[in-house]
């Protein structure tokens, strides 16, 4: 294994696989806190030739985190099909990258792919890559999932509603899920970011959502984000849940800081298959985003991209029926501007898809990073056209409990009609049986949101 | 009818029904607030009572409409501002305090570097021990954090509150300062410097787009370098529209009472 090369004259020599891998980031703030990015530019792609020239096993060999300290490298590794990485192990990074972008590389060559992955050979080739590849890349990484409906067929882009209010107030609620619902959104998750984490306020919101989504017939599924065992304690209670929520971490010292593990998760999913409201098989959501680890000081020494990778390595264990990153949620320290969240968005979509999990994006920003709503409509496009199965749905892209922006419900409706994509079927025929749209479009009806009030009777 | 004919009525009724469509749309826009187009206004004045959410804000084809999309500009503006500039020196002088800084040089850096906004150097060190008050039953002071606009909004009402309320309970205040460049960390930090029984910072939260002016208190029970974030007690939404700051600095005074009583912050402090 050869970790040095020499560039525009000069040698570079690195240490470990580790640390090409941190150095062959693009660049984010985050990597630079932790002390692991490149010194300068040319350091950065010295680091992207010798990942290059690196071995497909050698990244396999080289986990972030060691096997015998941690569950997410031991599911990972240990769910390998050996037959299938045969045929993968000795390619290079750089030409496993080349392999992936080539014509003659079908959607079911990468579903074969996939059974050879560990999150360190997923993260390493995406750093080579340019944006557009990760886009081009994900569009032959179709994942679909099934809970109460299917989400993630080609040309469908979908939409959770997020109608947070800052005091759980459930009229409150109610009146953004309505506007929501009027503009086409919500085909993915009708899901609530709770103010109180208690599973009596989770239970009200639940049952407010379920008798919503059976009154109007909307074909969709609900969940209340608070933390998992919460949720699973309004479960027990009675509360109509179609699956569980938890942020998730790529260690498991990472996971434990956010105060679960790999029981709590199967006991989850065990308490959905008796007590939960879906019919399908997928009843786990998961959230993620770069530098989590690094918060809550869990990423031995890792880079926040190879990180990132192992959060999708983990959920995937779990067969999520979503996962999104938030991926401007967690402020300028990590990610520092929107050419770094741009970057990181992409990232994190074409990782889950190689990875093959369901992938969604909250394009989002807070108010303290180099970033604002023109920066995060385009990395929505992006995504749009990259095949990501959906996005976060906020009035007017103000979230007012979280405190931060992502896209508006309009956001929704103009990346389909501007990429010719569409809500899932089931629900674009109740949208049409609602009046709200036709052949793709809002109609007049749109954006109305006592269409729901008035005949509801509020 | 000839062809030329034919072709003049076709365009002559074109002509007719494109301003008319133009008449209604005209009128339209020449009102100022045109009413939204829903089916039931009264139910949407209701719901727009029950959330803070922008809903109701309509559409221009899928996308906002101008007005919506200003507005959302213009408070974005405003929340940035308050992160990006300084705090208004005049008040931390009129209030008597003096100023320190973190290891951050600059308002990038303390945005980019939170390790460096929660120390000090040695320097700075000597001169919070020299100005200040050893020993301290409770020492408080103030920091920009992410909202300097916080401070400038809060810190005149609620520093006479917290301190008047204390002294009220018969507890000992040290030397008030000012802390620029300041993470919530740094409180541990200047425990340690002050060896201060409580401690508690003012400090300037994430601005959210209605939100620029909310402060939060962090109050720990003989804060250390390196102890468990839920070792801290805080008192967030501090500002006019949330708990108004003179209200708070009571509250907070209280809270510091139960502190000192029993001896734990945080967690294990309980509801």
């Amino acid at each position: 294994m050869n970790l040095s090369t020499t560039l525009l004259g000069r040698t570079y020599q690195f240490d470990s696989v580790k640390q090409v891998m941190a150095k062959a980031n693009e660049q984010k703030s985050g990597d630079v806190l932790a002390g692991l990015a490149a010194e300068n530019d040319t350091e950065r792609i010295a680091a992207k030739q010798v990942l290059a020239n690196l071995l497909m096993r050698d990244l396999r060999n080289a986990p972030a985190v060691d096997y015998e300290l941690d569950d997410v490298t031991r599911m990972d590794q240990d769910g390998v099909d050996e037959a299938v990485f045969a045929t993968i192990a000795n390619m290079t990074v750089g030409e496993f990258r080349e392999y992936l972008l080539d014509h003659r590389t079908t959607e079911e060559d990468i579903k074969r792919i996939r059974r050879a992955m560990t999150a360190e050979q997923v993260a390493g080739v995406a750093k080579l890559m340019s944006n557009m590849d990760l886009i081009y890349a994900a569009t032959k990484m179709r994942v679909q999932s099934t809970c109460n409906t299917t989400l993630g067929l080609p040309g469908t882009f979908s939409a959770r509603l997020q109608p947070n209010h800052p005091t759980d107030d459930v009229e409150g609620i109610t009146a953004s899920l309505f506007e929501g619902l009027s503009y086409g959104v919500g085909d993915c998750l009708i899901g609530l970011n709770p103010v109180n984490d208690s599973a009596a306020s989770c239970a009200e919101v639940l049952k407010r959502f379920d008798e919503v989504k059976n009154r109007w017939k909307i074909p969709t599924q609900q969940c209340v984000l608070a933390h998992i065992t919460t949720q699973m304690q309004a479960i027990r209670n009675g509360a109509p849940a179609d699956m569980i929520f938890q942020s998730i971490a790529g260690s498991q010292k990472g996971n434990e800081a956010f105060g679960f593990t790999t029981e709590t998760v199967k006991e989850a999913i065990a308490l959905l298959r008796e007590k939960g409201t879906s019919k399908g098989e997928n009843v786990m959501y998961f959230e993620t985003g770069q530098g989590s680890e690094l918060s809550s000081n869990a990423h031995y020494g890792a880079d926040q991209v190879t990180m990132e990778a192992r959060c999708y390595a983990y959920a995937k264990q779990f067969k999520p029926f979503i996962v999104n990153t938030v991926v401007g949620f967690i402020g300028p320290e990590y990610l520092y501007d929107s050419k770094q969240v741009t970057r990181a968005g992409l990232e994190d979509h074409f990782m889950a898809k190689l990875t093959g999990i369901p992938m969604g994006c909250d394009c989002c920003y807070t108010n303290h990073m180099m970033a604002d709503q023109n920066d995060i409509e385009n990395l929505t496009m992006l995504l749009g056209a990259a095949g990501c199965n959906y996005v976060i749905g906020v009035p007017a892209s103000d979230d007012v409990m979280l405190n931060y922006q992502s896209n508006a419900y309009h956001d929704i409706a103009t990346v389909r009609e501007t990429l010719g994509l569409r809500p899932i079927r089931a629900f674009e025929e109740w949208l049409e049986k609602m009046g709200i749209m036709e052949n793709g479009k809002l109609t007049s009806y749109a954006g109305d949101a006592t269409i729901f009030a008035g005949k509801a009777g509020l | 009818m000839t062809h030329e004919e034919l072709v003049k009525r076709i365009t002559e009724e074109v002509v007719r029904q494109l301003l008319e469509k133009k008449g209604g749309q005209d009128s339209q826009l020449s009102a100022k607030h045109p009413p939204l187009p829903v089916e039931n206004p009264a139910a949407l004045e209701q719901m727009k009572r029950r959330t803070p959410a922008r809903i109701g804000v309509g559409r221009a084809g899928p996308r906002l409409r101008t007005e919506t999309l200003l507005k959302l500009r213009a408070d974005h503006a405003q929340a940035r501002d308050s992160v990006f500039r300084d705090v208004n020196e005049g008040l931390i002088k009129g209030l008597g305090l003096f100023t320190v800084k973190t290891l951050c040089q600059d308002r990038n850096e303390h945005l980019t570097r939170p390790d460096l906004g929660r120390r000090f150097s040695e320097e700075t060190a000597r001169e919070i021990k020299a100005k200040c008050t050893l020993n301290p039953q409770v020492q408080i002071y103030l920091s920009d954090g992410l909202s300097s606009q916080a401070i400038d909004a809060n810190a005149a009402d609620i520093l006479p509150a917290l301190t008047d309320g204390l002294q009220d309970l018969g507890i000992g205040v040290g030397t008030p300062f000012f802390v620029q460049y300041g993470r919530v960390g740094a409180m541990d930090a200047i425990s340690e410097l002050l060896n201060a029984e409580v401690t508690c910072v003012l400090i300037g939260e994430r601005p959210g787009l209605a939100t620029a002016n909310s402060m939060s208190a962090y109050i720990a029970y003989r804060a250390k370098v390196g102890m468990p974030e839920s070792n801290r007690t805080v008192v967030s939404n501090i500002h006019s529209g949330g708990i108004p700051a003179a209200e708070a600095g009571a509250h907070i005074a209280g809270l510091i009472k139960t502190i000192l009583e029993r001896k734990v912050s945080g967690v294990d402090l309980g509801a």
